[in-house]
């Protein structure tokens, strides 16, 4: 219990330290002790906790339940007032409605509900614990350098890193929180800390579209927190309990019940994961460096709220109308997520619709709600941490150094950056390629789609992978084309974020070879205990060596071939007319030509504004007919109680 | 186990010959529909053996990597469907090796190999959805993806997933590259972008291009077979003459059309996908 209170409040003691410390030097050195600190105490958790079947801890919460009140209430007058002061009166409108609902319950009937145990951790919860520690550690270390660079680039304006680093270690802190709270109110008190660090990372620049996109960010959160409440209520009031773990067991006697709070809880998920319609706030996200991208993708904010959804999972499924919501709004935001994604040059675009529709795919396992599209669910969530945040820090470090983040510039980096395209290729690959870990994954949400009975979940797999690849490969070619007469320019990035790279790049390839090792030491186990068994459905142990095997040959491979031909370099075909070197031809009048290279967009057929039109009206449909449809029930129960 | 290793060897060493037999004959009958008489039906061994006679030359020190893993991978893809593996691992395993000939051919920044390339890609967008879609059928109507699970089946699954088997057969003129889906590589280099995706392979790389083709040409085809398994002769029977029709049919499309536009190629493929797979896959989800 004392790692995970110390990995709670040790990064939000760091965040009030580092909001101190002015000085570039001093910054430095209580970032790199204090991730380092931070790594350690999530592995000394997980090794705690990996044998345990899951620990229940009272943790006396009567004084922590009246600080966190406090809290709560200040952060809505904070809410309240700048959205009043930036006119967004819809924010402001959202905090007076949802704290004095909270806390209106917590004294009404909060106090006459038992809580036994407030906190927990799971083999999920020490899954959950390694990503943000180490994963969220490392993107702290690479700002350390970004920041700098950053600062530089934007010279003459204040320098606000204190305050940056500040809210990154304070939404580490909440993140840890989050996911070992059992106490559906120390959740809520998480989630909207975790709300309120991405609407602060977001509006970092002070910009005028920087602060409309924190607002917009922080509005549909605010949603999604209405949701939590009004799910929290619920609970109380209809089963009197507001822990997890016990409406998870409630949910086992009366499933179509448990739904309706589930509902609730899951919409709140839906928001926090990007799903349509909320996926703008995402979007608008990549206003801020790209540090906060990098944590808000891969290792906190959107994984809160696919951990909700697979925390909520044994009581969805396609047996009731929450279930059928929620893996509907899953599937059809990964199909048209991942469709827009083709239209896009901006990489931190493509990699946000990319993540979008990732976190589309896990929604859905979630929704499956069986022990094989859970597994499948848990196995993205890991994967997807991983090479996410190496893909942004990639695209990060190449927008310094090559001035601009559209993939179209990225023409001969593999040339002018090698290290940096190399990792990226590894990102790339391991974001859709077998026998890297996400395709793993989708091969294992594929199997559990088909024995789920839903078709059209089937359908939405199948096209959405084709789509993902096209996207995923067209990119890859980018980087991997060789442009003749450049050079190298990597001589000056920085040695944090070159560390991070490396080991991030390093990490996806270890993940991919131990995965099996992965899934009998802490998902077979989480399974068992969530779901009571897991049935034949996974992935065979035969397919999962031979993917293993695969990548085995696939690293060997490389390095005995790569860049080691000794064939004869001769120059590329230009019709006849290569003036030599590779780049130009003669033209007419024999004048020197330079060709250029694009790739295709086909906007016309997965125009962004098209798909995300689309994708918004199927969603909202899904969710107003489920929403609705759990409220009906609601109100035909209590009226048939009274 | 024994019977498995026995059956892939058989591939490694039947597959080419059968496969490069295949493209003679198909040679052979494109010249006699045109009026020509045509090569011998061992030509495509010649021309082979031609190519690895040449000069080692590449545009690139990185294209032989890439090479060695698309024709690895896409051999191996077959050696796991002969060797009575998954079918979805067999899909992916193949697709790593498209994606590598695409990187391949991206590596030498050469425009007719590029545009070559993303029309590849293109292809691979198009056929994907519905190669999935018969895998999934199979394993809703027989319960297994595993190749040797289908094989001994007791019921032919063709009339239940005749939608689907229609569709696979639509997807296959993309597979085999042929007119009037032949936009990323025409056999034929009159066309305006040469050789497309294979412009910046010469000598032996492009022989073991070619020679790559006629190994997938024979597990895309086993596809087809299965369809036809019953567990009796009778089903293997039927299934290794549906697969000489259906090559053959592909030879006799080549020759009718002109190339169509991406858009159509594309299109259509999903379109197929959506009524003929998505719809089969609901009817069997109905079924059983």
């Amino acid at each position: 219990m004392g790692t995970i209170t110390f990995l709670i409040i040790f990064p939000m003691i760091i965040a009030f330290i580092l909001l101190a410390a002015k000085n570039d030097k001093a910054r430095d050195m209580i970032v790199y002790v204090a991730t380092a600190v931070i790594a350690a105490g999530s592995i000394v958790a997980a090794f705690q906790f990996i044998r345990s079947s899951g620990e229940f801890f009272t943790f006396d919460g009567e004084i922590i339940g009246y600080v966190m009140m406090v809290v709560e209430a200040g952060l809505a007058i904070y809410i309240i007032i700048t959205g009043i002061k930036h006119k967004k009166y819809l924010a402001s409108l959202l905090a007076i409605v949802q704290t004095p609902l909270m806390i209106w319950f917590e004294m009404k009937h909060g106090h006459g509900i038992e809580v036994q145990y407030n906190m927990y951790v799971d083999k999920l919860s020490v899954i959950m614990i390694l990503i943000i520690g180490i994963i969220g550690s490392l993107i702290c270390v690479y700002a350390l350098g970004y920041m700098k660079d950053f600062q530089h680039h934007h010279a003459g304006e204040k320098d606000r890193r204190p305050w940056f680093f500040f809210v990154m270690f304070l939404f580490l802190g909440a993140m840890v929180g989050l996911v070992t709270s059992n106490n559906m109110i120390w959740m809520y008190f998480f989630w909207e800390i975790t709300s309120l660090s991405s609407f602060w990372l977001i509006g970092y620049t002070r910009t005028e579209e920087a602060i409309n996109n924190s607002f917009r960010a922080l509005i549909m959160n605010l949603l999604g927190g209405l949701g939590f409440v009004v799910g929290i209520i619920i609970l109380g009031i209809v089963f009197g309990t507001i822990e997890l773990s016990t409406m998870l067991v409630y949910g086992t006697i009366y499933g179509d019940l448990v739904a309706i709070p589930a509902a609730f809880f899951a919409f709140a998920g839906i928001t926090k994961a990007a799903q349509m319609p909320f996926n703008s706030w995402l979007l608008g996200a990549m206003v801020a460096p790209t540090p906060t991208s990098a944590l808000l993708h891969s290792s906190t904010m959107v994984k809160a709220g696919v951990f909700m959804i697979i925390k909520l999972s044994p009581v969805l499924g396609i047996s009731n109308f929450a279930g059928i919501m929620v893996m509907m709004v899953g599937g059809i935001t990964f199909l048209f997520a991942s469709c827009a994604a083709i239209s896009q040059n901006n990489a931190k675009r493509v990699l946000a619709y990319s993540t979008i529709a990732n976190l589309g795919l896990i929604v859905a396992c979630g929704g499956v709600g069986t022990a094989e599209a859970v597994w499948a669910g848990i196995m993205l969530i890991i994967f997807h941490a991983i090479t996410k945040s190496l893909l942004f820090l990639c695209v990060g470090t190449a927008e310094h150094h090559i001035g601009s983040r559209m993939i179209e510039d990225m023409d001969g980096l593999f040339v002018k950056m090698p290290r940096l395209a190399m990792c990226m290729i590894i990102g790339i690959a391991g974001m859709f390629l077998a026998p890297f870990g996400m395709l793993i994954s989708k091969w294992a949400t594929m199997t559990s789609f088909v024995d789920s009975g839903n078709f059209l979940l089937v359908g939405i797999i199948c096209f959405g992978s084709a789509v993902t690849a096209f996207y995923w490969v067209k990119w890859l070619g980018k980087l991997s084309a060789v442009v003749a007469n450049e050079t190298s320019i990597e001589y000056d990035v920085h040695k944090s974020e070159i560390f991070v790279h490396i080991t991030l790049a390093v990490l996806t390839i270890i993940v991919c070879l131990i995965f099996p090792l992965i899934s009998t030491y802490t998902l077979v186990p989480y399974l068992e205990g969530a779901f009571g068994g897991v049935a034949a459905g996974l992935l065979s142990s035969s397919n999962m060596i031979i993917m293993v095997i695969m990548l085995a040959v696939l690293v060997l491979l490389a390095a005995m071939f790569f860049g080691k031909s000794k064939k004869e370099q001769v120059p590329i075909y230009l019709a006849g007319v290569n003036t030599g070197d590779n780049r130009t031809y003669y033209g007419s009048m024999q004048k020197e030509v330079e060709f250029t290279l694009r790739n295709w967009h086909m906007e016309s057929i997965f125009g962004e504004h098209k798909m995300n039109v689309i994708g918004d009206i199927l969603t909202t449909a899904m969710l107003v007919i489920g929403i609705g449809y759990v409220i009906a029930t609601l109100v035909s129960l209590l009226g048939g109680v009274a | 186990m024994v019977t498995r290793i026995i059956f892939i060897i058989a591939y490694l060493v039947l597959a080419p010959i059968i496969g490069c037999i295949l493209a003679g004959l198909d040679r052979k009958m494109s010249a006699r529909m045109q009026r020509r008489v045509g090569p011998p039906i061992l030509q495509p061994y010649y021309d082979v053996r031609k190519l690895f006679e040449k000069e080692k030359q590449a545009p690139t020190r990185f294209q032989d990597f890439y090479i060695i893993v698309y024709l690895i991978f896409l051999i191996g893809a077959g050696a796991i469907f002969f060797g009575g593996g998954d079918l979805l691992l067999v899909i992916f395993t193949e697709t790593i090796g498209a994606v590598f000939l695409i990187v391949a051919a991206y590596s030498s920044n050469s425009p007719y190999a590029e545009v070559g390339a993303e029309r590849e890609l293109l292809q691979m967008m198009a056929y994907e959805p519905m190669m999935l879609l018969t895998a999934i059928g199979f394993y809703m109507y027989h319960g297994s993806f595993t190749v040797n699970d289908l094989v001994s089946a007791d019921n032919m699954a063709f009339l239940p997933m005749i939608g689907i088997f229609f569709g696979f057969i639509y997807i296959l003129t993309i597979k085999f590259r042929k007119s009037p889906f032949d936009l990323s590589m025409s056999h034929h280099a009159h066309q305006e972008l040469v050789r497309g995706v294979t412009t910046e392979f010469v000598g032996r790389t492009m022989g073991w291009i070619e020679i790559s083709h006629w190994f997938e040409n024979i597990f895309i085809l086993g596809f087809i077979f299965l369809f036809f398994c019953n567990g009796t002769v009778w089903g293997y029977v039927i299934g290794a003459i549906v697969c000489i029709v259906a090559y053959f049919l592909e030879v006799f499309i080549d020759n009718c059309f002109a190339r169509m536009k991406w858009q159509f190629a594309f299109k259509s493929a999903w379109i197929v996908a959506i009524v003929l797979g998505v719809v089969n896959v609901f009817v069997l989800q109905l079924m059983f």
